[in-house]
C-alpha cells in the first residue's frame, strides 16, 4: 500500500528518520492494523513534502477514521517532528464543525458513547420474565453458572438465560460466536459471565476476547465490592470496601510494537475524557450508597502526563461533590497501606492495571476470588461477574469451585433488573450458609463440594413455590 | 453562582439514570413520593437522588447543594420551594435562584383539553413558551426615596433572541402554524418594544409559521371567550405566569398541566403553574395528574419514550374517569386512589417482557 510504497523508495536512505503513527482507534480495527503506520522518511526531505506526504497518508486512511473520531499523534525522535496532527485539520466533515443552528435544548449527551446506542428498550414489567445473556466463560465458569441456574431454579426467580459458550482457548474461537454474544448482549443489556482466559502467546491478536467485549460495550466502570462475610474471619474483619476500576484503556489498550529488533513500546492511553467518565461514576456511585470518600490510586510521580491527567480529571470531577471527601494515594503506598489498614479507604479509583491489581488485593483480604463478586457498567449495559477473574483451571471437574461469588453477583444483577426481594433472598441464603459455617468450599476451608455449598443455599432460600 | 466552565459526563450507568429529585414544600414531596412509587412498579430505570431544601432557613447551602446536584445530574423534577415574603428583599426566591443560576431560559407549558374532564371551553390546545429569566424576575428593586421604590423590569435583546428561536423552532417541530407573541409595547415602547422586534427578526427565518402579536390585556380576553385561536405563544416572564395560570385554568385546573424548563445544558421539570399547595398538604386530596405528567416529560428527555407513552396512557385513562376525580375536578377521589388506579392501568395493559421475544 502506500506504505509499503515510502518505505521502499526512501528506505535505503541513511539515518532515516521513523515516524511512528499511532492511533488509538486505527488499531483497534482489524484492517487498519495490517496497513501499520510505520512510514521511514529521512530529514533530507524538505518540510512540504513531508507535510504532504502526511496529508495524504491520513486520506488514505480515512474510510476508517471517519468512524471513530480519536486524536492522532505524530511521534518522531527527532523534537522538530514531534507534531500532534488532530484530525479536524484534515477536514472530516461535518463531526466537528460548529453546532448545528439549533440545539435542543436540556440536551447534554446521554452516553459518550452515542454511536452505540441501540434502540430504547421496550418497558418492561414488575411481574414479566428477564432475559439475560449468560457466557460461562472458561475454567471453573460452566460449574459456577450451573450453580446460579440450580438457585434461581430452585428460587423461582422470573429470569430466563440466553447461553453462548465462548472461548479463546477451547476451539470455539470465532468472530461470528463474538459477533453473536454482542448482539445479544445489545438486546438484553444486562449479562452474566465468567472469565474467559487470555492465552498468553501472541497469536496475532493483541486484544483478547474480553478486552473487546469491553471496548464494544464500552464497559468502561468495573465496580468490586469486597465485603467481609460475617461468620468467616480473616485478618481483617469487617471490611467494606468498594472499588473502581477504568476498563477500557490505560495499559489495556493492546498497543505494542517493536521499533527495534530487542525493544518493545507497549503504549499506556490515558485520555481526558474516559479519566472523568470514570471519576464522575465513581463520585456518582459513592452519592448513589451515601459514601463518605473517594480515593483516587495513581502512579504520577513517575508518570506525571498520564496519571497526572488521571488526578487533574478526578480533582475536577470532585469539585462538583462537597460532600465526598476526595483523597489520592500512590499505588505502592496503597498496597502497603490495605494490607497494614485497609479501613482507612472506602471508595477507590484508579486506571486499569492499578485496577486489577488492587482488586485481587482486596479480594485475598476478605478470602480470596471466590468471594468477591463485581459487575461492569457501561451507559447502557451492565456485566455481572466475579471480582476477582481467574478461570481456576485446576478445579475443573473436581467440584471444589466456591460459587459464594457468582451467587451474590448474580443477586446483584437481580437488584439491578429491580427484582429486590429475588435479590435479597439470593444473598441472604448464601451469607446464612456461610454464617453457619457447616458447609464450606476448600478455599474457605472447608471439605464441602460445590454440590453441597448450592444444594445448602437453596435448602436455605425463604422462597417456597407452592 | 460560578458558571460550570465544562459539562461533566453524563449520569447513566448500565441503562439507569441519575435524575435529582427536590421534593418542595407543600404537596410536592406527597406527590413526588407517588412518582417514585410508580416508577418503581413501572421499572423505570430511573434513579433519584432526593435533595431537600428546608425553606425556613436563611442560609444558602441547601440551594447550592441542590444547583450542584442538578449540574451533575443533568436533569431534575421538583416540587415548589415555597417563598416567605416576611423576609427581606435580599432573600431571593429560591426557585427563581434554581431557574437564573441554570439558565433555564424556555419554560414550555402544554395546555391541552384531556378528554374525560369537563370545562368550560373545548379543543384547547396552545403551547405557551415563556421566557424564564429576566423580566420583571429579575429580583432588582430599590427604595431610592423612601416611600417610592423602583422596580427594574430588564429585557434584554440577546435573551428576547434566545427565546424567540426556541419558540418559532418548537412550532416547527411539532407543526404548529402560528406564534403569538404576547406584550405590551404599547405601554412599555422600549422593553416590550425590543421583545417584540426580535420576535420579528426571528420570524422571518420562518416563513411557513405565521407571527402575529397581540397586548396581554386583549390576550387574556380572548383566552377567555375563545381559547381555540391561539396556537403558540411567546412571552416574557410575568406575562407567561399569568397566561399560564389562565390556560391551566381553562383546560380542568392546576392540578392537571405539567411543565418543563429547559436551558441549553439543563431541564428541570415540575408542575405548570408552580403551587405550593400548603393547604391541601398531606391531606391526600391533591391531585397527582400535573405532578406524573411531568416525570412523564422527564422520561420523554431521557429519550425513554417507551415508558413515557405507557405512563401517560393509563394517567389519560384514568383521569377520564369521573369517580377517580379529586376535588379540584369536582370529585371525592382521592391522590393514593387515582395512583393505584394509573398502575392498575399499567399492570393490565403494559407489555410483558416475554412476550417481546
Amino acid at each position: 500500500m502506500f506504505c509499503s510504497a515510502v518505505q521502499g523508495e526512501f528506505g535505503r536512505l541513511k539515518r532515516a528518520e521513523r515516524f511512528v503513527l499511532r492511533s488509538s482507534a486505527l488499531l483497534q480495527t482489524q484492517k487498519a492494523r495490517t496497513c501499520l503506520s510505520e512510514v521511514n522518511l529521512s530529514n533530507k526531505i524538505p518540510n512540504v513534502f513531508r507535510s504532504c506526504l502526511l496529508s495524504c497518508f491520513f486520506l488514505c486512511f480515512s474510510p476508517s477514521l471517519l468512524t471513530s473520531y480519536r486524536y492522532v499523534t505524530v511521534v518522531g525522535k527527532h523534537p522538530r517532528y514531534k507534531i500532534a496532527v488532530f484530525l479536524h485539520i484534515c477536514g472530516f466533515g461535518d463531526r466537528v464543525s460548529g453546532p448545528p443552528r439549533f440545539q435542543p435544548l436540556g440536551a447534554r449527551a446521554l452516553s459518550l458513547t452515542a454511536a452505540q446506542s441501540s434502540a430504547e428498550a421496550p418497558p418492561a414489567r414488575a411481574d414479566s420474565t428477564f432475559k439475560v445473556t449468560m457466557v460461562p466463560g472458561d475454567g471453573v465458569g460452566p460449574e459456577l453458572m450451573t450453580a446460579v441456574k440450580e438457585v434461581f431454579k430452585a428460587g423461582d426467580v422470573p429470569v430466563e438465560f440466553e447461553e453462548f459458550h465462548l472461548s479463546e482457548v477451547q476451539n470455539m474461537a470465532s468472530e461470528d460466536k463474538l459477533d453473536q454474544v454482542l448482539t445479544s448482549m445489545k438486546g438484553n443489556r444486562v449479562a452474566i459471565k465468567g472469565k474467559i482466559h487470555t492465552p498468553m502467546e501472541y497469536k496475532g491478536e493483541l486484544a483478547s476476547y474480553e478486552m473487546r467485549l469491553r471496548r464494544k460495550l464500552d464497559l468502561f466502570a468495573n465496580v468490586v465490592h469486597v465485603n467481609s462475610l460475617p461468620g468467616y474471619n480473616t485478618r481483617h474483619n469487617n471490611l467494606d470496601l468498594v472499588i473502581i476500576r477504568e476498563q477500557t484503556e490505560g495499559e489495556y489498550s493492546s498497543l505494542e510494537h517493536e521499533s527495534v529488533k530487542g525493544v518493545i513500546e507497549c503504549l499506556k492511553i490515558i485520555t481526558r475524557e474516559k479519566s472523568r467518565r470514570i471519576a464522575k461514576f465513581a463520585f456518582d456511585y459513592a452519592t448513589k450508597k451515601g459514601r463518605k470518600k473517594v480515593t483516587a490510586v495513581h502512579k504520577a510521580n513517575i508518570m506525571k502526563l498520564g496519571d497526572g491527567l488521571f488526578l487533574q480529571s478526578c480533582a475536577e470531577i470532585a469539585e462538583l461533590y462537597p460532600k465526598i471527601k476526595y483523597e489520592n494515594i500512590i499505588i505502592d503506598n496503597c498496597c502497603m497501606q490495605l494490607v497494614q489498614n485497609p479501613y482507612q479507604f472506602d471508595v477507590l479509583v484508579m486506571p486499569n492495571l492499578y485496577g486489577n491489581i488492587i482488586d485481587n488485593l482486596a479480594a485475598g483480604l476478605v478470602g480470596g476470588a471466590g468471594v468477591v463478586p463485581g459487575e461492569s457498567y457501561s451507559a447502557e449495559y451492565a456485566v455481572f461477574e466475579t471480582g476477582a477473574r481467574h478461570p481456576f483451571a485446576q478445579a475443573v471437574g473436581r467440584n471444589i469451585a466456591n460459587p459464594t461469588a457468582m451467587l451474590l453477583s448474580a443477586a446483584n444483577m437481580l437488584r439491578h433488573l429491580n427484582l429486590e426481594y429475588h435479590s435479597n433472598m439470593v444473598s441472604e441464603a448464601v451469607k446464612k450458609v456461610i454464617k453457619q459455617g457447616k458447609v464450606r468450599t476448600r478455599d474457605l476451608g472447608g471439605y464441602s463440594t460445590t454440590s453441597d455449598f448450592v444444594r445448602a443455599v437453596v435448602a436455605n432460600l425463604r422462597y417456597r413455590p407452592v | 453562582y460560578p458558571p460550570l466552565t465544562t459539562i461533566p459526563p453524563p449520569a447513566k450507568y448500565g441503562g439507569r439514570h441519575t435524575v435529582t429529585l427536590i421534593p418542595g414544600d407543600g404537596i410536592g414531596p406527597e406527590l413526588l413520593t407517588h412518582v417514585r412509587e410508580l416508577f418503581r412498579f413501572c421499572c423505570v430505570p430511573v434513579d433519584f437522588e432526593i435533595v431537600s431544601i428546608d425553606s425556613k432557613s436563611t442560609s444558602d447551602d441547601d440551594m447550592n447543594n441542590a444547583i450542584t446536584a442538578i449540574r451533575r445530574n443533568g436533569v431534575a423534577l421538583k416540587g415548589n420551594i415555597e417563598t416567605n415574603h416576611n423576609l427581606p428583599p435580599s432573600h431571593i426566591s429560591r426557585n427563581n435562584i434554581l431557574r437564573t443560576s441554570l439558565d433555564l431560559y424556555a419554560n414550555v407549558i402544554h395546555c391541552q383539553t384531556l378528554p374525560g374532564v369537563r370545562t368550560r371551553h373545548r379543543d384547547v390546545d396552545i403551547i405557551i413558551i415563556r421566557e424564564n429569566t429576566e423580566g420583571e424576575y429579575s429580583s432588582l428593586e430599590h427604595e431610592n426615596v423612601p416611600g417610592v421604590v423602583e422596580c427594574l423590569k430588564i429585557i434584554t435583546r440577546k435573551k428576547s433572541l434566545r427565546i424567540a428561536e426556541y419558540a418559532f423552532n418548537a412550532a416547527r417541530q411539532n407543526g404548529r402554524r402560528r406564534v403569538t407573541a404576547v406584550h405590551k409595547a404599547n405601554i412599555m415602547k422600549l422593553g416590550d418594544g425590543l421583545f417584540l422586534q426580535c420576535c420579528k427578526e426571528v420570524a422571518a427565518g420562518y416563513p411557513e409559521i405565521t407571527f402575529d402579536s397581540m397586548i396581554v390585556d386583549n390576550t387574556t380576553m380572548q383566552l377567555v371567550s375563545k381559547p381555540q385561536q391561539f396556537d403558540v405563544m411567546v412571552m416574557p416572564n410575568l406575562y407567561g405566569s399569568v397566561i399560564s395560570n389562565v390556560c391551566a385554568g381553562l383546560v380542568g385546573g392546576p392540578g392537571l398541566v405539567p411543565g418543563a424548563n429547559y436551558g441549553k445544558d439543563y431541564a428541570v421539570f415540575e408542575t405548570a403553574t408552580r403551587n405550593t399547595g400548603k393547604s391541601i398538604a398531606n391531606k391526600n386530596i391533591a391531585n397527582p395528574t400535573a405532578t406524573l405528567l411531568a416525570s412523564c416529560l422527564m422520561l420523554d428527555h431521557l429519550r425513554l419514550h417507551g415508558y413515557a407513552s405507557m405512563i401517560r396512557k393509563a394517567i389519560l385513562a384514568t383521569v377520564s374517569e369521573t369517580r377517580l376525580h379529586t376535588a379540584d375536578l369536582g370529585g371525592q377521589g382521592t391522590t393514593s386512589e387515582v395512583v393505584q388506579s394509573v398502575m392498575r392501568e399499567i399492570e393490565s395493559k403494559g407489555p410483558r417482557t416475554s412476550e417481546q421475544i
